[in-house]
């Protein structure tokens, strides 16, 4: 049936709309990218000047960051060495443990509370239980800060940390509550919400097709848990793992004002004070150190910290599809 | 129409006109059904206005098993689902050597009876029951419910096969923790039971060559042959089958079919079953439930061509279903 | 075997009701796991309840009117140093951009991943570069912007200071970067909505000759509209608690300091502080002399995220958002 000429007018400025939508959003979803591109690109720029000067031995030890800073501020270079002198080391390793032992404690945590809750709970405990560990997954990080800083770290400070430990080391660094194991408990705190939240989810969706086959064979509903629901929630762990250890990196504000204030290098080998010294990571040296201004060398240090912390998010971006499609072989996904 | 007794002289009667639309034989509840033909020449049961069923029909000449052996008895029980008793006074036994099928209209209490076998109705809360179901002589509830589920299997109406390998699937009761890939690892007696079970199953040629492929993989036939297969590696007494064709094709249910007449020399079978000529095929007993009571209970081929009950009798002629 | 009994007549003899299934004959190593199992519930319920008590106890102690209508004011004594009105107003207007923005941007890259999604390659990369953005920490974010802000093309965004060079931060250049904050929130769950909503709908609009377009606009947007409300309330939520930002982007200073001009362009050009800064400038980590202040501001952000989470789940009770119901029965 030909339609008549207005209508197909209509028509056609109806589909020529229809386009012009397709191509602002498409351009809209192309700007996502077009703006972590030119994330990219200006931090690498800002940090190079830092890496440059200062070679593969940035990653290296060699000094306190906090000192180096402080260099950098007063433009008074330190004896021997370039204004730019950095040496990230004492920043890296804190971070590594922070977020190490509070992804691997909370992995067990929120595994056996997971299944507390989904498996053996009592239906009344299992409802308060929902909404408070949603509650806390929202929790901004400054109030689990104020909670460290005000209440925990002085806890730590008096019960945990005796005289003669404190003197032991009193030459090197002052102890006090701000420290790696207030940190990392801190963060265990902060990122078990949402493990937990997305491992229940995943053990309460098992079909039940599995669990009854399971009950079936005569296996005991712990076994089955073990063997068949957890392995089957297998990609919401992992994805868990992902989305805890990004946040973690990340956290500037909660680890700043409970962790201490020096970047020390906390040395395993001095036994049970390693784990009361104080850390920094490179999130709390940008936050503390950094006012503001672009171009200093400062800055250029500050932005080369920056940078290594948008690596490790991408890498952990790409670790977490990595570990999806493994996944799949088995058709857990 | 009244009890008839067992005749196997009386001349097959022709019946010319089709049944009357099942609205009305619902409503009115006297149909008139022909005389059942005789059996004796093994062509299978003349249902009127169907035509003889062809080959696929077992042969009435089929030899019971060597020696029966009764395993499990039920005694007197009643089932509920809160305060809803869905199995009434129910007696049966089981025995190894034949397969028992159990045949009704949905809502007959025929599954909650199967899942009574092996204890599998306690998993759901609210569910209560009287008289007793002994194994070998003593009672089920005596055992260990782990212990008593390893001696008397179930397979599912969907196959249901774990997210792992075939091999682990098959050696999933069998092993303490999962074996992993490495071959190695894996003990002799295990490797040796999963293979004998995948046999007994009827599965081992067509997945020989790759144990580690995921189970998921498989079709659907092949992953009800795989869930048999895991159901038997434990070596059970008691093999329970809960309408385990009804989600494949007519191939895979021939197959299966054929594995469950084979398997009940070594195990005693129960299989629930909606199709009627499924339970011609394989059953060797027959117990017709409705609304939770057993209306009738017997050889197959009494069951099926000479019921006693009426309510047996439209069942089984497709006057309800 | 026939019976002839009552239908609702119950059987002679005993009744048993089977409990669950009892852990006394496990071997001992699932018993003890079980246990481990319980003792781990069991913690987590205590400490839940102990920071939810504590911030509560702590934070009602500490919260009067007052310091809804006071703006901050410089003073080394506690009782003087005024309220925090600054703040509020702060936490609202980076919320009210942050979110004005985000919304309509989520929307329709969403409405674009799922409805278009052409070229595929660049649906693929698109959806991976969302991912990215959500797990790119925020002080990298409030960098960023710094350098975006403070040179180049945005420099009208905000403050110049006499010597002619901009700071780059202001309420403006903040709330830019708390839209990016949100938007990966905003886009997940706007995709879920969509992809939830069955083919059928879709199909019907097509078959009566409407143009992709004007489906999007009169059909499918108006039924997600609890999944939108969903994510843009966790969008919300998200800006609201994060001060790493607001720290680096608006700076110290607790009130609200315009940037000259008219006078709405003026408070959005300048500075000032939000709840969040406001807890961190006055804990021990920041100035650190009014740990009351400091709770009762914490408290104030806590009941906000609080409503916000409980208008997250009436929101997205209709619409499951991929979260199961933990209480069904097993």
């Amino acid at each position: 049936m030909a339609a008549r000429p207005e209508r197909r007018a209509a028509l056609s400025r109806t589909v020529e709309a229809d386009k012009r939508v397709e191509r602002t959003l498409g351009a809209c979803a192309a700007g996502v990218l077009a703006l972590i591109a030119v994330m990219l690109v200006t931090v690498l720029v800002n940090a190079w000047p830092s890496f440059s000067a200062n070679g593969l031995s940035w990653f290296g030890s060699g000094g306190d960051p906090v000192t180096q800073f402080a260099a950098m501020q007063t433009d008074t270079p330190l004896p021997g060495h370039s204004i730019d002198y950095f040496r990230a080391w004492p920043l890296l390793w804190g971070l590594l443990l922070t977020t190490i032992f509070a992804v691997v404690i909370a992995l067990v945590i929120s595994t056996l509370a997971a299944i507390f809750i989904t498996e053996f709970a009592p239906t009344p405990v299992r409802r308060v239980l929902d909404p408070v560990v949603r509650l806390l997954a929202g929790v901004p990080s400054v109030i689990y800060g104020l909670v460290g800083i005000l209440a925990i770290a002085p806890w730590v400070n008096e019960h945990l940390i005796s005289n003669a430990r404190r003197q032991s080391v009193a030459y090197v660094v002052q102890l006090s509550g701000a420290d790696l194991t207030t940190a990392t408990l801190i963060l265990t705190v902060m990122i078990l919400p949402i493990m937990i939240a997305l491992i229940a989810n995943a053990l309460a969706s098992v079909p039940l097709s599995w669990r009854e086959g399971s009950a079936a064979l005569g296996v005991n509903r712990w076994r089955t848990i073990q063997r068949v629901s957890l392995r089957g929630a297998r990609p919401a762990i992992a994805a868990a793992v992902v989305l805890a250890t990004a946040r973690a990196l990340g956290e500037a504000i909660m680890l700043a004002m409970v962790s201490g204030g020096r970047p020390f290098n906390a040395n395993p080998l001095d036994g049970l004070t390693f784990f009361f010294e104080p850390v920094e990571t490179p999130a709390t040296a940008i936050l503390k150190e950094f006012g503001g201004e672009t171009g200093t060398p400062v800055a250029h240090a500050a932005y080369a910290l920056a940078a290594v912390l948008l690596f490790s998010a991408a890498l952990l971006s790409f670790a977490g599809w990595a570990v999806r499609q493994s996944m799949r072989s088995y058709g857990a996904v | 129409m009244s009890d008839r007794d067992y005749h196997p002289d009386l001349p097959v009667r022709e019946h010319s006109a089709p049944p009357p639309p099942i609205r009305r034989i619902v409503v009115d509840r006297h149909p008139h059904v022909a005389e059942p033909a005789s059996a004796g020449n093994g062509t299978g049961v003349a249902i009127p206005g169907r035509p003889a069923t062809p080959s696929l029909a077992r042969s009435a000449a089929r030899p019971p098993a060597a020696n029966v052996v009764e395993r499990m008895r039920v005694e007197s029980v009643w089932l509920a689902y809160g305060d809803n008793w869905v199995v009434r006074d129910v007696s049966l036994p089981v025995r190894q050597g034949e397969v028992l099928a159990l045949i009704g209209a949905s809502g007959s209490g025929k599954t909650t009876l199967l899942r009574s076998l092996n204890r599998l109705t306690e998993i759901t809360t609210g569910a209560a029951r009287a008289g007793r179901i002994t194994l070998d002589g003593a009672d089920i509830h005596e055992f260990e419910v782990t212990e008593l589920r390893r001696k008397v299997s179930m397979v599912f109406q969907q196959p249901n096969p774990f997210p792992m390998s075939i091999f682990d699937n098959v050696g999933y009761a069998l092993a303490e923790r999962p074996q992993g890939r490495r071959r190695r690892r894996r003990s002799a007696a295990i490797e040796q039971a999963v293979v004998d079970a995948l046999r007994r199953a009827g599965l081992y040629d067509e997945v020989a060559e790759n144990l580690e492929r995921s189970a998921l993989r498989l079709s659907g036939g092949q992953q009800q042959r795989l869930c048999i297969a895991r159901a038997l590696a434990a070596e059970p007494e008691v093999l329970l089958l809960d309408e385990p064709c009804s989600a494949l094709d007519p191939i895979s249910t021939a197959t299966i079919e054929e594995l469950i007449v084979a398997l009940r020399e070594s195990v005693a079978v129960v299989i629930v079953t909606h199709n009627l000529q499924q339970a011609l095929r394989v059953a060797d007993h027959v117990a017709f439930m409705h609304l939770g009571e057993l209306v009738e209970y017997g050889p197959a081929e009494q069951v099926f061509e000479h019921p006693v009950e009426q309510r047996t009798r439209d069942y089984v002629s497709g006057a309800f279903g | 075997m026939a019976s002839t009994q009552l239908l609702d007549a119950p059987p002679p003899g005993t009744i048993a009701r089977p409990k669950r299934e009892t852990t006394a004959a496990w071997p001992l190593v699932d018993r003890l796991c079980h246990a481990v199992c319980w003792i781990t519930g069991i913690g987590l319920c205590l400490v839940a309840a102990w920071i939810v008590l504590y911030m509560l106890v702590k934070g009602i102690s500490a919260l009067n009117l007052k310091l809804f209508v006071e703006s901050p004011a410089p003073s080394l004594r506690e009782r003087q140093s005024g309220g925090f009105l600054d703040p509020l107003i702060g936490t609202f207007i980076i919320t009210a951009i942050g979110v004005g923005i985000a919304a309509p941007v989520g929307v329709g890259i969403a409405t674009w991943l799922t409805e278009y999604a052409r070229p595929r390659w660049l649906a693929r990369t698109v959806e991976s570069g969302i991912e990215t953005l959500a797990g790119v920490p925020s002080i990298v974010l409030a960098l960023f912007g710094l350098l975006i802000f403070a040179r180049g093309f945005f420099s009208f965004l905000s403050a110049s200071t006499n010597g002619g060079s901009v700071s780059g931060k202001s309420f403006l250049a903040a709330g830019l970067l708390m839209a990016v904050l949100a938007l990966p929130l905003i886009v997940g769950t706007v995709r879920e909505a969509l992809l939830q909503l069955p083919s059928r709908t879709r199909e019907a609009s097509f078959a009566l000759g409407k143009t992709r377009a004007t489906t999007i606009r009169h059909v499918l947007l108006p039924s997600i509209r609890p999944g939108i409300a969903g994510g843009v309330v966790l969008g919300m939520g998200r800006i609201i608690g994060d001060t790493a930002i607001i720290v680096v982007m608006l700076g110290a200073a607790p009130k609200l300091q315009g940037a000259g001009g008219p006078p709405l362009l003026s408070t959005l050009r300048g500075t000032g502080s939000t709840l969040t800064s406001y807890v961190y400038g006055f804990s021990p980590a920041g100035e650190g002399n009014s740990p009351h202040k400091a709770y009762a501001a914490a408290f104030v952000l806590l009941m906000i995220v609080l409503a916000l989470n409980a208008l997250v789940t009436r929101l997205s009770r209709g619409l499951s958002l991929g979260s199961v119901d933990w209480t069904a029965k097993q």
